[in-house]
């Protein structure tokens, strides 16, 4: 690595892999929160005309809307850390892969937006009009989030300005896994959370539909994952022997998880299911940063040589911790209001509600 | 080594700094990278970064100030019992939550251009602003959960306890624009960077919480709250006059322009008081900006305070000249002298028309929201005292001389409001030109140079343009598609949908 790009006196490694940490925590919440949101937009999107898909689009509405918000931040927190604790690293990313970045901001934008307008809209046609944009941008969000992380994890991420191809950075077979998994897992994270929520609503038709769905997606991200066994082989060697040795028991134990939740789904255990396939997301997303641990960019640039200053990273967790303890308790209730069952208030039940998305 | 430590000496340090020759290669070449932007490709990424922050900022006072107008009208009708405002805080609730999403989302498209299009910045200098941005996050987290629990919950939580969980919405989004903002203020008095050598060495330490805390902070944090303020309470009340103009005159109508109106003719005379002290720092810590806000070309005492014109190597022409008048602003004297462009190159000049007509316009329009809570206030006190007199009573400006014109004025004080955020934003942004940060960094070695920048710009304005229409139109049709009712105090407020 260049000279430059190296901060002059690099943390101690217990800030900078503490920060590298924390970050890797907030971007596992996102993909499991607001990837279980995105993934809901593949289920609004395929749930039929506005007939047919009505049960289905009203509980996603009321599933998703108190809670995405919230969710959607996880994001910003990443990217602020990734900026204030590695802002070589930062700097690199955004600058090289301006183009897939510059897609999923545009996909963020439509995604809130629609879904906002959408609830707030009265007629069939605006329902639909946003509706349809809320749901395409889901599917396609995560899928330019997935190209970037193939694009850092398989070293076409340079240390420098838009030192990386413009095009192939993203456009290459690892990005293109990347992006199909992170849509694959998205959805299926979507199904599963929603077969628990139906079932809580306590209606057995949806809580089987998306039963279905939850098994199809979850064989189809399954299928995903082996085929990239193949993709990562060929095309991202460093990041293949980092999986076949590291974090090999990280690997397994996915492979093992994600089984076991499709098994679970199988027996209708929906709340094990839920746990099984949170935790081999959470799973295959370790795996790939103890693959790749302590390289942040391959092959060069290093934790160490990427991190901020040692005050800058202390002060930051400080900072952090003391919000944690008041973001915890507040999220805890956030999530516990909303998983109850609904107590019979005006907008409590959702799917026999007289006005939903698509009515 | 140059220190940008917090015990800086009387000079100005980055001043001092301004005047060094920085070739730009030398930064550029700082960061590891030969290739340069293209102009146009600069240009743009100014015009995204600049129309992305113009748009947002709107959003962001309304998510500031909206929450506190809602949480009052809401206490009104819990302590009331009044139906009007129970229904005005589910209206305006219900508001909250599409431009709350909107405001979400088009902030974080902010954090990404932050990096998409001034990696030089981020790259050198991101973890100096990391501290304020991490409690940001912090911040609108919590802002986030507890703008849903405030939405979804409005008919499951006993009336007191809602309205407490609305109280977190309120302080997390006034402390995230002080978050931001004290980030803006390290750009324009960057503090707690140690660099190895000159202004394209290398950073050695860094203290964060004098980055955070710089000198500009408490101006500008303060003048953007009360701003935000301002901005949501104005528009808001002007949404109301447009309706009593159009012969609405309920009492929910005459509420809901009574309530944001007392907000922002509160905080109007606070923000001129304000306002003045920003301008009175700039005086002392970054000239230059001062300098380009009032077309002073060269340095000297008896500075008249010029209102429009045009600029001219030697100052503004064809503007209304107040003999004297920024030197007695600046230091109460008219022998005060004030510096001019003249004292960096006239590459580190900013352009000096636009920021002076932003800053007459935002002066202007301030002014405009002052008087009208003047205008108010004075017809109200001489009518109390007529009451006690006479025991004749009018309704003000509801009713009698003159109601229509000052409620027409209040009509356009929203924009007005509006128009003063975007030219005290501009002059902030512009007159700090060519620096992105002040005499450390230019905008010309932070700017992404990976080609097709305008591309990005053109299809950012495509999308924003129909964001725009579809925000207004869904805002539009809230209103049109559950009225209120002919005579709301017979309406059930309960019945009225939050979300």
């Amino acid at each position: 690595m260049s000279e430059p790009t190296q901060l002059a006196a690099p943390a101690g490694p217990l800030p900078a892999d503490t920060m590298l940490a924390v970050m890797w925590l907030g971007l596992t919440c996102y993909a499991l929160f607001g990837g279980a949101d995105f993934g809901a937009g593949w289920w609004d999107l395929l749930a039929g005309g506005s007939r047919r898909g009505r049960p289905a689009r009203a509980l996603i509405e009321h599933t998703i809307g108190p809670v995405w918000e919230a969710n959607h931040v996880w994001l910003i927190f990443v990217v602020v850390l990734l900026w204030t604790g590695f802002p070589p690293v930062f700097a690199s990313v955004m600058s090289t892969l301006y183009v897939p970045l510059t897609l999923t901001a545009l996909g963020i934008i439509a995604r809130g937006a629609a879904f906002a307008f959408r609830k707030a809209s009265e007629r069939l046609w605006q329902q639909r009009l946003f509706g349809a944009c809320f749901a395409l941008s889901s599917v396609v969000t995560p899928f330019f989030l997935g190209t970037v992380a193939g694009g850092i994890a398989s070293g076409r991420v340079p240390p420098g300005l838009a030192a990386g191809g413009l095009l192939s950075s993203w456009l290459n077979p690892t990005s293109l896994l990347g992006g199909v998994l992170a849509a694959a897992v998205c959805a299926h994270l979507a199904a599963v959370f929603l077969c628990g929520d139906a079932e809580r609503a306590q209606d057995p038709e949806l809580t089987g539909y998306f039963r279905r769905r939850a098994l199809a997606s979850g064989v189809a991200a399954g299928a995903v994952a082996l085929a990239g066994i193949g993709v990562l082989h060929a095309d991202a060697p460093g990041l293949f022997h980092g999986l076949t040795h590291r974090a090999l028991p990280l690997v397994l134990a996915s492979a093992v998880l994600g089984a076991a939740s499709l098994a679970l789904l199988a027996l209708r255990r929906l709340l094990a299911a839920r746990a099984a396939a949170a935790l081999a997301v959470t799973a295959v997303l370790w795996s790939w940063g103890a693959a790749q641990y302590p390289r942040m960019l391959p092959p060069d640039t290093t934790v160490r040589s990427a991190a901020a200053q040692s005050p800058v990273l202390v002060a930051s967790l400080i900072s952090l911790a003391v919000g944690a303890l008041l973001l915890v308790p507040s999220l805890l209730w956030l999530y516990a209001l909303f998983q109850r069952r609904p107590d019979g208030g005006p907008h409590a039940s959702p799917v026999n509600s007289d006005r939903s998305p698509g009515a | 080594m140059i220190t940008l430590a917090p015990a800086a000496s009387a000079v100005p340090p980055a001043l001092a700094l301004s005047g060094l020759p920085v070739p730009p290669s030398a930064t550029a070449a700082s960061y590891a990278l030969a290739r340069a932007a293209e102009p146009g490709d600069l240009a743009a990424a100014r015009a995204q970064m600049g129309f992305s922050l113009a748009w947002h900022i709107v959003l962001a006072c309304l998510g500031v100030g909206l929450p506190l107008l809602t949480l009052g009208v809401e206490w009104l009708g819990l302590r009331t019992g009044d139906p009007s405002c129970r229904l005005l805080a589910r209206r305006w609730a219900r508001a909250l939550g599409v431009l709350f999403a909107v405001g979400a989302v088009s902030g974080t498209i902010l954090s990404f251009e932050m990096g998409l299009l001034w990696p030089g910045l981020m790259g050198r200098y991101g973890q100096v602003i990391g501290l304020p941005f991490a409690m940001e996050g912090i911040a609108f987290f919590i802002e986030a959960i507890f703008l849903g629990i405030y939405l979804y919950a409005w008919d499951r939580l006993p009336g007191r306890l809602h309205l407490l969980t609305g109280v977190p919405i309120v302080v997390a989004g006034v402390a995230s624009a002080f978050f931001v903002v004290c980030a803006n203020a390290w750009m324009n008095q960057p503090r707690g960077v140690r660099l190895s050598h000159g202004t394209h060495g290398r950073v050695v330490h860094v203290d964060p919480w004098a980055a955070m805390f710089n000198p500009a902070a408490p101006p500008q944090t303060t003048h953007m709250i009360l701003a935000a303020l301002m901005v949501a309470a104005f528009l808001t009340c002007s949404v109301y006059a447009v309706a009593l103009l159009r012969g609405r005159r309920d009492r929910y109508h005459r509420l809901g322009f009574a309530v944001p109106f007392a907000l922002g003719a509160l905080v109007a005379p606070a923000q001129i008081v304000v306002g003045d002290w920003a301008a009175r720092f700039l005086a002392d810590y970054q000239p230059v900006k001062l300098a380009a806000m009032e077309g002073v070309a060269h340095t000297g005492s008896h500075v008249p305070l010029t209102l429009g014109g045009v600029a001219d190597p030697d100052g503004l022409r064809y503007g209304l000249e107040i003999p004297n008048g920024l030197s007695l602003l600046v230091g109460y004297r008219p022998g005060t002298v004030v510096q001019g462009l003249d004292t960096v190159r006239p590459a580190y000049r900013p352009p000096v028309t636009a920021v002076h007509w932003a800053f007459d316009l935002m002066v202007a329009a301030g002014f405009f929201l002052l008087a009208l809570g003047a205008w108010l206030t004075a017809v109200r006190l001489r009518q109390r005292r007529r009451h006690r007199r006479t025991g004749r009573r009018t309704r003000w400006p509801f009713e009698g001389r003159g109601a229509r014109l000052f409620l027409a004025l209040c009509a356009v004080a929203g924009p007005a409001a509006v128009v003063a955020l975007e030219g005290g934003w501009t002059v902030t942004e512009e007159g700090r030109q060519p620096w992105v940060v002040w005499g450390l960094l230019s905008v010309r070695d932070a700017v992404n140079p990976a080609p097709g920048l305008l591309a990005g710009l053109w299809l950012v304005l495509a999308v924003y343009a129909v964001l725009t229409a579809a925000t207004v139109y869904v805002l539009r049709r809230l209103v049109r598609d559950e009225p209120v009712p002919v005579a709301p105090q017979d309406a059930d407020p309960e019945a009225y949908r939050v979300v």
